[in-house]
């Protein structure tokens, strides 16, 4: 990674300018001409360090529920259920974590009627409990990641 | 226009919100070119968009980092049964530090989960993480409290959230990804 690329990552993980030239006040503060800055934030994309250029939304906020769950799945059958909990739109993120309860997936949905239909699902195509554990309170982080 | 706020009230900004969910458009004008993609004007777009960042329904515009590949290749999930009536406290305090990247209070579910306080720590190995985790639990008192420390192994879908019904905007729907 080059010096550029560092500096835009470390310095463009939020308060990207709206404004009818956004790269263009955005590469002042950074010394990097218009083209400049579009051209690193491509080349970061194409190197796959960037998942998006782009906002992070607050779920919530558009009415939207997010959920946190988890399953306990048997070893040998984990690709199989992994697959099958994969197949559901609603499912975004999907981790294999070392406990007992072993699948931890994160659960989208646009309301939250449809996140409990969506649970209900999930435990129908696999046959196993789901532990539900949506956030109760969220505590404030900086999410950053410096490189 | 200045009024609707509401992107299920106005199917414009449905769209809107669709369009930039893949990403802004890397054009000297990326606005201009979304609005021209929705039936807004740039001035449109600008305002509206401004709005959603003031107001917190954009939490954040700019580069959305893939942890991994950028070196952070540990990811642990740590939970903690902690009482209930000082959740809020330690919650705050343990979000203070700069390698908790999550920190959330979440129901318990019985004798299989007894924690009630969940936090997520990025590091570049576990090794580091679990320094990490030792000196939360010092600074937050915790050292004799109940926790689990859950590392990933295999991460088997990472997309980002889709929040909004399919709006028909002949876009392209390109692969949204977010930080786990």
């Amino acid at each position: 990674m080059t010096e550029t690329e560092r500096a835009v990552i470390n310095r463009l993980q939020g308060g990207f300018p709206v404004c009818e030239r956004p790269f263009l006040e955005a590469g002042e503060k950074l010394g990097l001409s218009e083209d400049e800055l579009i051209g690193v934030i491509r080349g970061l994309l194409d190197q796959g360090l960037l998942s998006r250029f782009g906002p992070l939304y607050h779920a919530e906020r558009l009415g939207g529920a997010l959920s946190l769950a988890a399953m306990k799945v048997p070893e040998a059958e984990f690709d199989a259920i992994a697959e099958r909990v994969n197949a559901f739109p609603e499912v975004a993120h999907n981790y294999a974590r070392d406990h007992a309860l072993n699948m931890w997936f994160v659960l989208a949905t646009e309301t939250p009627e449809r996140r409990r239909a969506v649970l209900r699902e999930i435990e129908a195509a696999t046959g196993l409990t789901v532990y539900d554990m949506p956030k109760i309170t969220e505590y404030f982080v900086g999410l950053h990641f410096a490189v | 226009m200045a009024t609707v706020n509401d992107p299920r009230e106005d199917p414009r900004l449905a769209r809107l919100l669709e369009a930039i969910q893949s990403g802004l458009p890397l054009t000297p004008r990326p606005y201009a070119a979304l609005g021209e993609r929705v039936g807004l004007s740039e001035g449109e777009v600008v305002d509206t968009v401004s709005r959603w960042v003031r107001e917190g329904l954009i939490k954040r515009l700019g580069v959305v980092v893939r942890h991994r590949p950028l070196g952070y290749r540990a990811n642990a999930m740590v939970v903690w049964d902690v009482p209930d009536d000082r959740v809020g406290d330690i919650g705050r305090r343990m979000s203070a530090h700069e390698f908790v990247t999550l920190c959330y209070r979440r129901p318990r579910r019985g004798e299989d989960w007894p924690y009630n306080l969940f936090c997520m720590i990025h590091g570049r190995d576990r090794h580091s993480v679990n320094a990490q985790i030792e000196l939360l639990a010092e600074a937050c008192g915790l050292t004799d409290t109940p926790r689990a420390v859950l590392f990933s192994n295999r991460c088997f879908k990472q997309r980002g959230a889709r929040y909004l019904a399919e709006v028909p905007t002949g876009d392209t729907r390109s692969g949204r990804m977010s930080p786990a």
